[in-house]
């Protein structure tokens, strides 16, 4: 059986090597590697594949929004060429382009806003409707059967939720968890689902976009400090303990420990994730620059073993999101018995 | 679209589309599956601390029941003992009643015995006497001719009456 495996996966892989050839070997050096780039970024469209000339694409709306002529709506296939499928300032369509980098742009150069659904907003869809579904009917379990022991999809997400509220949100945040567990559990599937099915091939790198993470971040600077108690606030800006001249340097350092908590989680998810594609995309580039069978193989066993790798960061920093989340609320709302401990 | 810029559209979707689906799963997931994962954990304390009384309970009963097993015991010991005790008594009596009741018996069969051995003895004297009288009759009827022959006779009668 394993030996059928191995010369299944061989025979696969020198097909694909001559396949890669024909389509990578002809361009030069950049291009043979722009294509992690162009993985780890969000995009317009979503590209799955290149066959010769055939591109196997899924067009995606562009919603754009401006003071001037309101929203608009546009397929992506609208703004490139249709054999090459690429976008450029030639192909501008009703006075909107998509350049070479995937940036929206406006011929007349008035201001607007972007609103498309790109392909990390797609993606982000299906990690919703997954976890929704998956959420929904566990709790519909628990309706129909009453306090039982689980089964299906509830037996799958108990677990994970009984986790989040005893090791992170209980353990973390102290005698007042109870309000922040379900913020926590939707976090922590949120993030780590994302993180799962960005390892997919053709999937996008959801959770490896700045924009998703900033917004999580946010969300939990939001209610880290509209949940700060009198202590929490004592603390930021009449620091006690502190003479009333240290002050002057402490308070401004504890203001922008405000912000470099959420800024802290925001970078840790995006660079963890994004390093990540970018070290399997690297390996799997190899194989085109060197067009060589041994590295081929070669850097797909490192494909391989650095794939598990991420299983296991997918679910590490889903974790250490929500624990840093759970212990920045903590910290808000804990109460204080001793002023001078910290 | 850039590595470490957010993009305005995605940033838009993932902030209405992350709450959408909080405002969801909080209403319609989270807080029943809490809800019921409490409810399961305080039914399955509730019932541990059930099985415990229980098992106290149980416990107190085995004592109790032990105590009032040794009390019937004890009790039956000393029932027996009693019986055994009046059983002996009851024999000890009979045999000093059985006792007393034979030396009775003798005492009265020893009486009879004498007062039979005094009649026989009266009798006796009686037919002595008679045979005395008839005797002496007999001497007197023979004229008393010699007086060795006499002498004789009365010798031979007397031994005759020792005999008897």
């Amino acid at each position: 059986m394993t030996r059928k495996l191995l010369v299944l996966s061989l025979l696969l892989l020198a097909f694909m090597s001559t396949f890669s050839t024909a389509t990578f070997a002809a361009g030069s050096e950049e291009d043979k590697t722009s294509f992690i780039m162009h993985h780890v970024k969000d995009s317009h469209e979503w590209h799955f594949a290149t066959f010769g000339h055939t591109h196997v694409t899924l067009p995606l709306p562009v919603i754009i929004y401006s003071g001037d002529r309101g929203l608009e709506f546009f397929s992506s296939s609208d703004f490139q060429n249709h054999e090459t499928h690429a976008f450029g300032e030639e192909f501008a369509h009703e006075g909107y382009y998509i350049d070479e980098h995937d940036h929206l742009g406006r011929v007349d150069g008035a201001s607007f806003i972007d609103l498309s659904i790109t392909k990390n907003v797609v993606m982000m869809f299906l990690v919703m409707i997954l976890l929704a579904s998956l959420a929904l009917s566990a709790a519909n379990h628990y309706k129909k059967n009453g306090a039982v022991a689980p089964k299906g999809a509830a037996a799958l997400i108990e677990p994970i939720v009984i986790f989040v509220r005893d090791e992170i949100a209980k353990n973390s945040i102290g005698p007042k968890y109870k309000k922040f567990v379900p913020y926590l559990i939707t976090l922590f599937l949120f993030i780590w689902f994302g993180n799962l099915l960005g390892l997919l091939p053709g999937a996008a790198n959801m959770t490896g976009n700045i924009a998703v993470t900033m917004v999580l971040a946010v969300l939990t600077f939001i209610i880290t400090n509209v949940n700060g108690n009198k202590d929490y606030w004592k603390h930021v800006f009449a620091t006690p303990g502190v003479p009333i001249p240290m002050l002057l340097i402490i308070v401004p350092v504890e203001i922008i420990g405000l912000f470099t908590k959420p800024f802290a989680l925001m970078v840790r998810l995006f660079v963890a994730i994004t390093a990540g594609h970018i070290v399997i995309l690297g390996f799997i580039a190899l194989a085109f620059i060197f067009e060589s069978y041994s590295i081929g193989i070669a850097s797909t066993l490192m494909v391989t073993f650095i794939n598990i790798i991420e299983l296991l960061v997918a679910t590490i920093q889903a974790y250490v999101f929500t624990l840093f989340s759970a212990m920045y609320i903590g910290g808000a709302v804990a109460e204080h018995a001793h002023d001078d401990h910290h | 679209m850039d590595l470490i810029t957010p993009g305005s559209g995605l940033i838009f979707w993932q902030l209405f589309g992350f709450l959408g689906l909080l405002f969801i799963l909080i209403k319609f997931a989270w807080k029943p599956m809490l809800a019921a994962l409490d409810e399961r954990e305080s039914s399955i304390e509730n019932a541990l601390k059930a099985a415990e009384t229980a098992r106290n309970e149980m416990a107190n009963l085995k004592a109790e029941n032990e105590k009032l097993l040794a009390e019937a015991r004890l009790e039956r010991d000393t029932i027996l003992k009693k019986a055994h005790d009046a059983s002996a008594k009851m024999i000890e009596e009979a045999k000093a009643e059985a006792v007393k009741t034979g030396a009775q018996m003798i005492e009265n069969a020893k009486a009879v015995i004498e007062t039979e051995k005094k009649a026989a003895l009266a009798d006796v004297k009686t037919q002595v006497a008679t045979l005395t009288l008839e005797v002496t009759e007999k001497l007197l009827r023979k004229n008393l001719s010699e007086d060795k022959a006499q002498k004789e006779l009365v010798d031979e009668f007397i031994k005759d009456l020792k005999l008897n």
